[in-house]
C-alpha cells in the first residue's frame, strides 16, 4: 500500500460510482483506527509523522468517497476525462432554464416552509441526476456523459448551498 | 494476607512502566482532574475532599496567591485582584469582549490578547489560567506520589486556534506534558458512551460557564466520531447570572458601578438562580455600596428574562443539524453537559427541540474531566489496544484573503482532522515578486468578519506576468486542531511558512521568560526538569520499539534488527547518564533508524483493516 494508490485501492472498494455508504464508513474507521496519531501516540516523532500523513490521506480519500459528486468527479479523472469545470461552461439550455426557475423559486420564497419544499424538489431531481450519473459511468462507461453530468450536478449543489444558507438567514 | 495482583489482558505488569495520565477540564466557572485508577475513571479531591476547583485566582502581596474556594470567596471584596471565568479572555482582545464594561478588572488592551492589571502586576489570561493547571498538577502528584507522564485538556469545541494555542501555552507555563487537547463534547460523550456502552447518533449539548456547545457523535465499536459542532464561545451561565443582575437592578432602580458592586450584584444573582433550579422564587440579595439591595424573582420571571439566552443556543442547535444534513429523529439520545443544564428551562427547552427528554444521569460537572481522562490513559498507552479512537473535526472553517477583502475557504467547517489541503493562487500584477498570505478563521464573505489567525509574506517569486505565477498554499491541521500553512510557488520552488500562533499565541521567548520570572523554578530546577523529561522521552521510545519488535519483528531481516538493537543499547547507556542533550541526539537516531520500520508496520496494520482479519489468521 502506498500514500500514492488512487482513493479506492486505498479503501479496497471496486473502481466504480455506486458505493455501500455503510461499507465504506465502516472502511474508514477501520483504517483510522490503524493509522491514527493517537495510535502511534507513546511512539516517537517519526511514526507520529508517517502517522500523520497516512490519516491525512485516508481522511482527504474517505472526503471524497462519500460524496457521490465528489466520487463521479473523481472516477472521471481516473479514467482520463478531467471535469474542468471553468473551461466547460456550456449546458443544454432546458437545464439552465430549470435553474434559472429555481433561483426566481428561491428569491419570492416568503419563509422557511417555503424554501424546504423547494429544497426537497431540487433534493429529488438531483437523485434523479446522480442515478444517470452512476449509469454513465458503471453500466455504459461514457466517461465524457459523466463528466457533463458532473459539471450539472455542480450546479445543482452550488445552488442547494445557497438554499442551506437562506435557511440559516431565516432562522435567526 | 497479601492477595496476588494480576494485570489486565494486554496491560504492562510492570508498575514503573504504568504512565500516570491525567485529564483536565480548565472550566470557565470551575476546574477538575480525574484520572483512570484501578480501571476506573475518576475525579481526584483535593485534601479535603473536593473534585471541584473553582477557576479563580486571586493575587496577594509579596507574589502570593489564592487558587480555588479562598480566591472565589474573596471576589467581592478584592474584585480587581480576584480573577473569575478568565477562559473567556483566553485568545481574546480587548474588542473581543462585548461585557468587559461592566467586568470589575482593570483590563490592559495589548496587541494579540487583552490583560489584566492586579497587585501583582500585569497577568495576561494564560499566566491566570496557568495557576489553576499548576494546583491542578500539584493535587494529582501528590494523590500518586509521582511526576506525571501527560495530560489532556479539554476545550469547547468551538474554540478557534488563537484560542487553543493560548490553552496549550498556559499548560506549559503550568509545566505539564500536553498529550493532547480534546474538545468538551467529545469528551463527554466518551464518558457517556463507554458508560452506556451505546451505538448509533448522539447529540451532545454543553452549556458551561462562560461557552456553548453543540455537538452531533456517531459512536461505533469503541470510534468516537464527531459528525458536525457548532456553538457561541461567549455565551454561558455567566451570562444568565448578567441578565438577572441587569434586570434586578432595574427593578430596583439601581446601579452597580463600582468593582465591587459589579463583582457583589452578580455573585447575588448567581446565588438566586441556582437557588431557582429547585425552588419556585428566590430572592437576589445583596449589599451595594453600604445599601441593602433585595429583589424577589420567581423562577416564571427568571426563565422569561433569558429565554432569549436560551434561544440563542438552540438556534445553534438547529443550524448544527442542518450542516450535518440530519433530523431530531436522526439522533438517538441527547447528552447534557455543563453545570448550566441544570436549569430546568434548559432542559425542557432541549427536551422539546429533541423530541426526547435529555440524559442527565452523569454528574454534568464531572463527565467532560472524566471522558479526558479516558482518553489521557489510552494516549499514555495503558489502555489496550483499538479500545477508543476519537476523529475530531475542524470546527470553524479555515481560509484566506483574496483579493476585494473576500475570503477563499480552503478547509470547511466540519471536516475531520488531521486534514491537509492545497489550494492554488496566482499573482494579481505583472513582476509581482511578493505575496501577502492573510489566514482566517470564519464562516463569513468578507475579511473583516471573520477572525484573523496570520499574516506571513512569499518573498522571491521571479517576475512574470500577471496570473503566470502558480503559488500552491497548503493547510494542514492536526489531530490536536492546530494549523499551520505553507506558501510555495510551484516553477521557482520559492518556500514561507507559518504555524499560526504569532498574532494570539506566546511566542517561545516569552514562555521561557514567564517560567523564569519565578513561575515554577529555578535554573537548576530547569536543568533536572530538561534531564527528566530527556529520560521519559528515551525510555518511552525503548518501550513502544521493544512493543514493536514483538509485535511486527518479523518484517525485518537480521541485520535489521541487530541495527535497531545496537541503537537502542545505545540509548540505554547514555539515558543513564546526566547529558540530556546526547540524551535527545540518542532518541532522535532511534527514531530516524526505526522510520522504515514504522513504515512498514503501518503497511501491515493497513492491509490488516482492509481484509478485516488478524494477523494471525493470514
Amino acid at each position: 500500500m502506498q500514500l500514492s494508490d488512487d482513493d479506492f485501492t486505498l479503501f479496497g472498494l471496486p473502481q466504480q460510482h455506486a458505493v455501500d455508504a455503510a461499507a465504506l464508513a465502516a472502511r474508514w474507521r477501520a483504517l483510522q483506527s490503524q493509522v491514527h496519531p493517537d495510535r502511534f501516540a507513546s511512539e516517537g516523532a517519526a511514526a507520529q509523522r508517517l502517522a500523520m500523513q497516512w490519516a491525512v490521506r485516508v481522511n482527504a480519500a474517505y472526503q471524497r468517497l462519500k460524496d457521490p459528486l465528489q466520487r463521479g468527479a473523481y472516477l472521471c479523472e481516473l479514467r482520463g476525462v478531467p471535469i474542468q469545470a471553468e473551461n466547460n461552461t456550456a449546458m443544454p439550455g432546458a437545464f439552465l432554464m430549470q435553474q434559472m426557475a429555481w433561483r426566481e423559486a428561491l428569491d419570492d420564497a416568503a419563509d422557511a416552509a417555503a424554501v424546504d419544499m423547494l429544497d426537497d424538489t431540487v433534493a429529488v431531481q438531483e437523485a434523479t441526476m446522480l442515478a444517470q450519473l452512476t449509469e454513465a459511468l458503471d453500466v455504459r462507461g461514457d466517461t465524457a456523459a459523466a463528466a457533463q453530468q458532473v459539471r450539472a450536478l455542480m450546479f445543482v449543489a452550488r445552488f442547494r448551498g445557497d438554499i442551506a444558507r437562506r435557511l440559516s438567514a431565516l432562522d435567526r | 494476607m497479601a492477595l496476588l495482583q494480576i494485570s489486565e489482558p494486554g496491560q504492562t505488569p510492570d508498575p514503573h512502566a504504568r504512565r500516570i495520565a491525567v485529564g483536565i477540564d480548565l472550566g470557565t466557572t470551575h476546574s477538575l482532574v480525574a484520572a483512570v485508577r484501578h480501571g476506573v475513571a475518576e475525579c481526584l479531591p483535593d485534601a479535603e475532599g473536593r473534585a471541584i476547583l473553582p477557576s479563580v485566582v486571586r493575587y496577594l502581596d509579596d507574589n502570593r496567591r489564592q487558587i480555588g474556594f479562598d480566591a472565589r470567596a474573596a471576589q467581592a471584596d478584592d474584585p480587581e485582584n480576584a480573577i473569575a471565568s478568565v477562559k473567556r479572555f483566553m485568545g481574546r482582545r480587548l474588542a473581543d469582549i462585548a461585557d468587559h464594561g461592566r467586568l470589575p478588572y482593570r483590563f490592559v488592551d495589548q496587541p494579540g490578547m487583552v490583560a489584566l492589571d492586579t497587585r501583582a502586576g500585569i497577568k495576561t489570561p494564560v499566566e491566570v489560567s496557568a495557576e489553576i493547571l499548576a494546583t491542578l498538577r500539584y493535587r494529582a502528584e501528590d494523590t500518586f506520589n509521582d511526576d506525571l507522564f501527560g495530560v489532556v485538556i479539554t476545550v469547547p469545541a468551538y474554540f478557534d486556534d488563537a484560542q487553543r494555542q493560548a490553552t496549550k501555552d498556559a499548560a506549559q507555563l503550568a509545566g505539564l506534558n500536553v498529550l493532547r487537547l480534546i474538545n468538551e463534547p467529545t469528551a463527554a460523550a466518551v464518558a457517556y458512551g463507554l458508560d452506556n456502552a451505546s451505538e448509533g447518533l448522539y447529540a451532545v449539548y454543553d452549556l458551561g460557564g462562560g461557552t456553548f456547545d453543540i455537538s452531533l457523535l456517531r459512536l461505533q465499536k469503541g470510534v468516537f466520531e464527531v459528525v458536525a459542532t457548532g456553538g457561541d464561545a461567549a455565551l454561558g451561565g455567566d451570562d444568565f447570572d448578567q441578565a438577572l443582575a441587569d434586570w434586578a437592578l432595574a427593578q430596583a432602580h439601581r446601579a452597580a458601578d463600582t468593582a465591587h458592586d459589579k463583582r457583589a450584584v452578580l455573585v447575588a444573582a448567581r446565588a438566586a438562580k441556582e437557588a431557582l433550579t429547585t425552588a419556585d422564587n428566590a430572592v437576589l440579595a445583596a449589599m451595594l455600596s453600604g445599601e441593602p439591595l433585595a429583589v424577589p424573582v420567581s423562577r416564571a420571571q427568571f426563565d422569561t428574562i433569558t429565554r432569549p439566552l436560551v434561544e440563542r443556543t438552540l438556534l445553534a442547535v438547529r443550524q448544527v443539524l442542518r450542516d450535518a444534513k440530519l433530523k431530531r429523529d436522526d439522533v438517538a439520545g441527547v447528552v447534557m453537559v455543563g453545570g448550566s443544564t441544570r436549569m430546568p428551562a434548559v432542559q425542557a427547552a432541549v427536551g422539546a427541540l429533541f423530541g426526547r427528554p435529555p440524559l442527565t444521569n452523569l454528574n454534568p460537572d464531572e463527565v467532560v474531566a472524566v471522558g479526558a481522562a479516558i482518553q489521557a490513559n489510552a494516549l499514555a498507552g495503558n489502555a489496550r489496544d483499538g479500545e477508543l479512537l476519537l476523529l475530531d473535526v475542524v470546527p470553524l472553517s479555515l481560509g484566506l484573503e483574496t483579493m476585494g477583502g473576500l475570503v477563499e475557504r480552503v478547509i470547511e467547517r466540519n471536516t475531520t482532522i488531521p486534514v491537509a489541503k492545497a489550494q492554488d493562487f496566482t499573482t494579481f500584477k505583472d513582476g509581482q515578486t511578493a505575496m501577502a498570505i492573510h489566514v482566517l478563521q470564519g464562516e463569513r464573505e468578507l475579511v473583516a468578519d471573520n477572525r484573523s489567525l496570520a499574516r506571513f509574506e512569499l518573498r522571491g517569486i521571479p517576475p512574470m506576468v500577471a496570473g503566470a505565477a502558480r503559488i500552491r498554499v497548503t493547510f494542514q491541521v492536526d489531530a490536536d486542531g492546530l494549523l499551520s500553512v505553507a506558501a510555495r510557488e510551484q516553477g521557482s520552488g520559492v518556500e514561507a511558512s507559518v504555524v499560526v500562533k504569532p498574532s494570539y499565541g506566546l511566542a517561545d521567548e516569552q514562555i521561557a521568560s514567564m517560567l523564569k520570572d519565578g513561575f515554577a523554578s529555578a535554573e537548576a530546577d530547569m536543568v533536572a526538569r530538561a534531564l527528566r523529561e530527556s529520560r521519559v522521552e528515551a525510555e518511552r521510545m525503548t518501550l513502544a520499539t521493544r512493543a514493536a519488535l514483538v509485535a511486527d519483528g518479523n518484517l525485518l531481516d537480521d541485520a535489521e534488527t541487530l541495527a535497531i538493537e545496537a541503537l537502542l543499547a545505545d540509548l540505554g547507556r547514555i539515558a543513564a547518564g546526566d547529558d540530556h542533550a546526547a540524551i535527545d541526539t540518542a532518541v532522535e537516531q532511534l527514531a530516524e533508524g526505526t522510520e522504515d520500520f514504522a513504515a512498514r508496520r503501518m503497511n501491515r496494520g493497513i492491509q490488516q483493516a482492509l481484509t478485516g482479519r488478524k494477523l494471525a489468521d493470514i
